[in-house]
């Protein structure tokens, strides 16, 4: 996922704002995500969030989470969107065994999949060195906007920068066969993880499963390039960071359908003159009429990629 | 869900002239009625917009000025916003300001040949009513508006080019295009290098492109805007010609910032 956009709300405006929704909070609820985690594998677990935007209603819990229960110990496949969330976490796995933490891996900077760090070991947080360089760059931003978009889910989230470095290479830990494929497109480094016991693939953000792809940090020839290595995987299921879990290819499939027809669609309209406000107005194809948040999520991507597709156009 | 269109039956749709499909853009204030003399926007700050900008003169609020940007900027920095005051029939000026930025005005035009739109960006500081404003021979000012919610922050913080130093090499160069429209006119685009600082960011100074004209190769003005410092960095502009203003030819694009440095270049079709 991605944030809408990354401002620095001042703390005076931030607490403000959250006093603003005292009155939501007294009759809200106690925030508890309900995390369930589900069994996909032999001792691989996915936790899936709901496909739609970040909101106070789902405080942040629309990103999908794993884990997988190794000999000696538990991987940690992303933390979630809040320190609530890595906390609820940590009480899930308990439920399903007493084994340590061994590795908790970011597979991205993007703040759902981070923000949850600081419920875990602090030896056990990894990522790669690109994604440990923009969690220490863009954290903090990130992190603002987290509190605008849910409220007070956020309370007492702050940003930990994992210190462990994950590079590309099949390994074994806590007695697990794994596998870091780091790839690239939808940020600047997407780690896809290979549970080769099981074969199983969480594939990061790189996959949406019927939830529409975020673009603030994409590259999407790189993402596209991604995807066809994604889909030469022969693995039984793979994890999305967005969406169910899947035992085919399709949301592989849907996933670059959706990013061939965006970057067409930005470049013939940068080609034909368009102004953005024009751009902005474009229908979504009924082929991607079941992918949540299309409509929103095009229009995001508009004001991200059509900067760069319009000045390509007037230099020709 | 919306139905599907051919992006090129879409493009030439815009290009000659219909307006886009309104599901995914708002496009003026929801009115019933196509004119009305209470603020539609509703806005606490109308009453101040109207002394600042119109005195004593009458003002109403007419659907004809239409004014089209997204219902959330995405990118404080940038929001796109097309103004488009040819359904007024005789409109030639245009005002455009923001009631909330801290800088109100963002620009106005003078469509002497071109027709009276324009497409460009701008930084909002937070959610605004956008409005464009036209004065009519009658002595009536007619306004259109749109509220844009924007998390905030695009006045007050400094261009990334005021951080970079390539700009400077490349200050006021001009990239542009001119495309053919199917109504026989044509349409230009243009975006010139400039840092369009506010003055609003601790130290750094105002700095900002004051004047721009697009002329024929003849010299005829077609269009003449002057901008203020919500104009987003590195300006982009959409400028539409009726085929009696199209000359098929190169176009001149002059101007100066407020430093006194000219702006001086050829779009070329
Ligand atoms: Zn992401």
């Amino acid at each position: 996922m991605g944030d809408t956009m990354i401002t620095s709300v001042p703390r005076a405006l931030l607490t403000l704002l959250l006093s603003a929704l005292a009155p939501l909070l007294a009759q809200a609820n106690d925030f508890d995500y309900r995390l369930a985690p589900r069994m996909i594998a032999n001792d691989v677990y996915a936790l899936i969030g709901t496909t739609e935007d970040f909101s106070f209603a789902n405080g942040g819990n629309i990103v999908n989470s794993g884990f997988i229960v190794g000999p000696s110990g538990v991987i940690v496949i992303d933390t979630g969107s809040s320190r609530r969330y890595g906390e609820q976490l940590l009480a899930a796995i308990a439920t399903i065994t007493d084994k340590p933490i061994a590795l908790t891996i970011n597979t991205h900077h993007h703040p759902d999949h981070f923000l949850g760090n600081q419920a875990f070991p602090p030896d056990t947080l990894a990522a790669t060195p690109e994604t440990i360089h923009g969690i220490r760059t863009e954290g903090e931003g990130f992190s603002a906007n987290m509190y605008r978009l849910n409220g007070d889910w956020m309370l007492g989230s702050e940003v930990v920068v994992p210190a462990k470095t994950l590079a590309a290479g099949r390994i074994r830990v806590a007695g697990r066969d794994l596998e870091f494929l780091p790839l690239a497109g939808h940020t600047a480094s997407d780690l896809v993880v290979i549970d080769h016991d099981s074969g199983t693939v969480f594939a990061a953000d790189l996959i949406f499963n019927r939830r529409a792809p975020t673009t603030p940090h994409a590259d999407i020839p790189r993402w596209l390039a991604a995807l066809d290595t994604l889909e030469a995987i022969p693995a039984k299921r793979w994890v999305p960071g967005h969406g169910e879990v899947s035992e085919d290819t399709a949301p592989i499939r849907h996933t670059r359908a959706y990013l061939e027809w965006l970057a067409d669609t930005i470049t013939r309209g940068a080609e034909a003159g368009l102004d953005m406000t024009e751009m902005l107005a474009m229908p979504i194809p009924e082929a991607f009429a079941d992918m949540n948040l299309a409509a929103s999520e095009f229009r995001r991507s508009v004001t991200h990629l059509y900067p760069a597709a319009e000045q390509a156009a007037l230099k020709r | 869900m919306i139905r599907h269109a051919t992006l090129a039956a879409l493009s030439l749709a815009l290009l000659a002239g219909s307006s886009a499909g309104a599901a995914n853009l708002q496009t003026t204030a929801g009115v019933q009625t196509i004119q009305s003399v209470s603020d539609p926007l509703d806005s606490p700050r109308w009453e101040d917009m109207r002394k600042m900008f119109f005195g004593d003169a009458p003002v109403i609020f007419d659907e004809r000025v239409r004014v089209s940007a997204p219902r959330i900027a995405e990118d404080s920095m940038n929001v796109p916003v097309t103004v488009d005051a040819s359904a007024l029939g005789d409109a030639r000026s245009v005002l455009v300001f923001a009631d909330f930025n801290p800088i109100i005005k963002v620009l106005e035009f003078q469509a002497t040949h071109a027709r009276p739109s324009l497409g460009f960006r701008l930084k909002l500081q937070q959610s605004s009513p956008v409005r464009a404003a036209v004065l009519g021979s009658d002595g009536i000012w007619r306004v259109g508006g749109a509220w844009i919610t924007a998390t905030g922050g695009g006045c007050t913080l400094p261009s990334t080019g005021s951080s970079s130093p390539e700009w400077q090499e490349r200050l006021n160069e001009v990239n542009g295009r001119i495309w053919s429209r199917v109504d026989g006119g044509e349409r230009v685009r243009m975006r010139i290098i400039h840092p369009m600082d506010t003055g609003l960011a601790a130290g750094i100074p105002v700095f900002h492109i004051e004047d721009l004209a697009l002329a024929d190769s003849a010299g005829r003005k077609l269009i003449e805007i002057q901008t203020f410092e919500p104009v987003s960095e590195n300006p982009s502009f959409t400028i539409d010609l009726p085929p009696e203003a199209t000359s098929g030819g190169r176009l001149h694009v002059s101007g100066r910032d407020n430093n006194g440095n000219r702006i001086d270049a050829w779009v070329t079709p």
